[in-house]
């Protein structure tokens, strides 16, 4: 059970260990003061239908009801310890798993934990201001419980920091209220978490595409020999599909409301449709080969001696480790990745163990389609030919073997000029990103919904549509 | 209408394939491994959905929280379900209240059995599979809170009326309440009335005697074998309360019944595995269900060899001592083992294992041969030296040997 008399509520035993209780305990209000700060907008007093975990078995990790958000009980869960527990993969394959940090892997684990912890605040800045926009009180909460649980997420990765690495682990944990997402002088980490969320669009994309590559990463996280990290993670990960929920189920319900809106006008005219209020399908299209190619620079450069190191020493795995049928060294195995030859796209087959970050982007890519599998069964319901489709690994991409290449969504090596010529054709233009951006009203009656989004097809925890998500007081 | 009868439906667990997002909560959530997944939609096998609810709270979508009441014997498939791209309409049978297949959510393994069934494989050595090839059991279907009424329809004393033991085989019927079981499984019976402090009496579990269709083919009925105890552990005197009642049960009197439980000390089904069944006493429950089933299917020919090792006082003590006697060699290969036979030296399982040594290495290293040990506590001890000793006479090591067998669902242990 998780016991929530204490300041802050745990399942680790914080009492017990009065250092690490005190320390956390003033970093506790730190943590407050940025979310008053950085977290969402103008929402102090309202009251959000949150969901809270009373305990990390499946009965008690879902207990919902209203609550204000700076009251959220936030704190630290990790999923129950097996006492058996063996390394699963690397060169201490079959040794115990780690409860603390080897001081040879010190740095490495740190810089882990650090970039995944960073992520988790800077998202929660990139969304701050999505609430005054929001299409529905059904959404708005959806949003806050995004946010909130991002805040836990932050919260878990500050735990290991201060149970682990000592006082460089509580000045990490610091920095990292103080970084700040776009900020030019102190910026996130990861470039992709610098970018703004600046309309309900981006941010289903955001949830659906780039929570997704979270949820890759705390996977190979879970398979940790740093089993406190395993764990931490392992219960992340439950928390992290709601959030792949909203966004799937986000864009999913813009498709659905501008196929309506196909079907009354009978035109698949962009600009009629536009007319109409509704974000026309190559639209979407756009946001989604955006994002999708932003988010495939997190994984890293296709070949790294980096990953290689992290699997190696046990401390990052590979996506579902234990189902993978191999000797789970890699020595002797191989990958396929993508290389630009010349004027050609090749593919080479290079030791596996170089190839990890490709292998987990590619368990991501096929996550990813076969959300996009899903989103166009909506179309082909209403008969409609359209069918949203990936762009090629090299299009749009930054860091990796295709930096500096330009490659069209259908995988051709285009010149700097038809570059050029074409992109506006497949990324969001500002009159694109101008167009979305004036559908965002706020839509906060109860049971209604903006015109560009459908309703959805359940309420949350069985809770009727038009039930009062968000109370505002 | 042509409506099936109310117990002859169940509630059947889906998934919503519609706003399902694929995130695997379910099936890493799942205790009992209900839950599996293609590529495009998450399914829940129905044989093995037990309703414990465990799956709903985690799920981010609501997409798991999906019912459709069935007829128990043709529930939507996986294969049906894997193709689908919305749930089923809901049909007429969705307005009754109709119970999960395989147990209800409010229904925890009772602690009396969990404790039993510990005690009871302690002496494997290690955590027991199924063997690959088992039927799938359904166990709980029936609480102590929620016991099923069964009716005897028949009580026969097994051993002789001068033996020392009085062992019945007590037959219960379940009409047309679905009681399914298979050889190796045990149920709990819950004799009436109170302690002596006033509540009402723990469960007792017993081992089921009769094949999966039925002590008598293909009705809905099985049987128990049944010791009537009347001394404890150290020899003094006491009466068993559970034993007594059920020994002393009449034709149609009524018994509250609960389980079946069990769900690894099953026989294989695949045509040639070879069975080498221990037991003493009672403990030829599961030896003699087992027994009868390979006996039923025997024109099949599914070859297969079955061993028995059998300890007991006398002839006169053993139960089914005469049908066995009845058995055609080339069916079944029988050894007895009595260790008090009037002017003979005591013999006990462990002594007929030792002689027949090289046909028990053979069976230990065929991977198509599954063992099967049963009766009252400490007997294991004996029949795993016997092993030990073989094991070495061969060359061999059984310690090694053991977790192979373990591993392989190849070495069940009872023992109560």
């Amino acid at each position: 059970m998780i016991n929530y008399s204490e300041r802050i509520p745990n399942n680790v035993n914080l009492s017990e260990n009065k250092t690490l209780q005190r320390a956390l305990e003033q970093w506790q209000p730190s943590f407050l003061n940025w979310w008053d700060d950085m977290g969402p907008e103008n929402s102090t007093n309202y009251e959000v239908y949150l969901r809270t975990a009373v305990s990390v078995d499946p009965k008690g990790w879902a207990d919902f009801g209203h609550v204000k958000m700076h009251d959220y009980r936030w704190g630290i869960f990790l999923a129950p310890q097996d006492g058996q527990k063996k390394i699963t993969f690397g060169e201490h394959k079959g040794q115990d798993v780690w409860q603390d940090v080897p001081g040879e892997y010190r740095s490495t684990l740190r810089r882990i934990i650090v970039t995944q912890g960073d992520t988790e605040p800077a998202s929660v800045e990139q969304q701050r201001h999505l609430g005054l926009t929001a299409p529905s009180l059904y959404d708005l909460r959806n949003l806050f419980q995004v946010n909130v649980e991002e805040g836990r997420h932050l919260w878990a990765m500050v735990y290991l920091l201060h149970a682990h690495f000592g006082r460089d682990g509580r000045e990490e944990g610091e920095a990292l209220l103080e970084r700040r997402s776009g900020d030019a002088d102190n910026p996130r980490i990861l470039t992709a978490f610098n970018e703004k969320t600046p309309d309900w669009l981006s941010f289903f994309m955001f949830t659906f595409i780039t929570d997704r590559d979270g949820k890759f990463q705390l996977a190979s996280l879970a398979e940790s020999a740093f089993d406190p990290l395993a764990r931490t993670c392992k219960f992340m990960l439950t928390e992290e599909a709601h959030h792949l929920f909203v966004g799937e189920s986000g864009v999913a319900r813009v498709i659905q409301r501008t196929c309506e809106v196909m079907k009354e006008l009978g035109t698949d005219d962009p600009a009629k449709l536009r007319a109409a209020g509704v974000i026309d399908l190559p639209t979407l299209q756009k946001y989604l080969n955006f994002h999708y190619s932003v988010t495939s620079d997190l994984y890293g450069a296709e070949i790294s001696s980096n990953a290689a190191t992290y699997y190696t020493n046990g401390l990052k795995g590979r996506f579902e480790e234990e189902k993978i049928g191999d000797d789970h060294q890699l020595q002797n195995s191989e990958y396929e990745v993508m290389d630009v030859a010349g004027d050609q796209i090749v593919t080479q087959r290079v030791p596996a163990l170089s190839a990890l970050n490709e292998r987990l982007r590619d368990d991501w890519i096929a996550d990813v389609q076969a959300g996009i599998d899903r989103w166009n069964r909506i179309p082909a319901k209403f008969g409609f030919n359209f069918r949203f489709t990936l762009p090629h690994k090299g299009f749009n991409r930054r860091i990796g073997m295709f930096a500096g290449s330009h490659v069209s969504p259908d995988g051709r090596l285009l010149s700097e000029a038809e570059w050029t010529h074409q992109h506006s054709n497949w990324l969001p233009t500002d009159s694109d990103r101008l167009y979305v951006h004036s559908l965002m009203g706020q839509c906060v009656e109860r049971g209604k919904f903006a015109n560009w989004i459908a309703a959805p097809g359940r309420g949350i925890n069985n809770q009727p549509i038009d039930f009062e998500y968000v109370r505002f007081n | 209408m042509n409506a099936p009868a109310e117990h002859a439906i169940a509630k059947q667990h889906l998934i919503d394939p519609e706003i399902c997002i694929r995130c695997n909560t379910c099936e890493e959530t799942c205790p009992v491994d209900a839950i599996t997944h293609d590529n495009l939609n998450y399914v829940v096998n129905f044989d093995i959905c037990n309703g414990c609810l465990a799956c709903v709270p985690p799920c981010p979508t609501g997409a798991i929280d999906s019912w459709r009441n069935v007829e128990r014997v043709k529930p939507y498939s996986l294969e049906e379900q894997f193709k689908w791209d919305v749930l089923p309409d809901t049909t007429e049978l969705d307005n009754v209240d109709a119970p999960f297949a395989v147990a209800r959510p409010d229904d925890e393994l009772p602690a009396e059995v969990q404790h039993i069934t510990e005690v009871a494989t302690a002496g494997q050595g290690g955590p027991a599979l199924a063997p690959w090839s088992a039927s799938h059991p359904y166990v709980n279907l029936y609480a102590p809170t929620r016991p099923i009424t069964a009716t005897v329809t028949g009580n026969y004393r097994l051993t002789d009326a001068d033996a020392s033991s009085d062992i019945h085989h007590v037959v219960l019927d379940f009409g047309s309440t679905p009681f399914p079981v298979l050889e190796g499984q045990s149920i709990g019976i819950i004799p009436p009335g109170t302690d002596d402090k006033g509540r009402p009496h723990l469960l007792r579990m017993y081992s089921v005697a009769s094949p999966r269709d039925g002590e008598r083919p293909h009705y809905n009925n099985l049987s128990l074998t049944v010791k009537r105890v009347t001394e404890d552990h150290e020899g003094k005197p006491a009466r068993g309360v559970a034993s007594n009642y059920i020994c002393d049960l009449k034709k149609g009197d009524a018994v509250q019944v609960t389980g079946p439980y069990g769900s690894t000390y099953l026989m294989p089904n695949h045509p040639g595995s070879s069975i080498m069944m221990i037991c003493t006493g009672t403990g030829s429950a599961p030896m003699r269900a087992m027994t009868e089933r390979r006996r039923r299917r025997r024109e099949r020919n599914e070859g297969g060899e079955l061993v028995l090792f059998f300890g007991a006082r006398a002839p006169s003590e053993l139960p089914y001592f005469g049908p066995l006697q009845k058995l055609p060699k080339d069916f079944i290969d029988i050894n007895f083992a009595f260790s008090r036979v009037p002017g003979e030296p005591k013999k006990y399982v462990q002594d007929s294992i030792r002689e027949r040594a090289d046909k028990v290495f053979s069976m230990l290293n065929d991977d198509n041969c599954y063992i099967y040990i049963c009766g009252l506590k400490g007997m294991e001890s004996g029949v795993l030296e016997a092993f030990r000793d073989i094991c070495r006479a061969n060359g061999a090591d059984w310690e090694a040997l053991q977790p192979k067998l373990l591993a392989n669902a190849r070495f069940h242990v009872e023992t109560y």
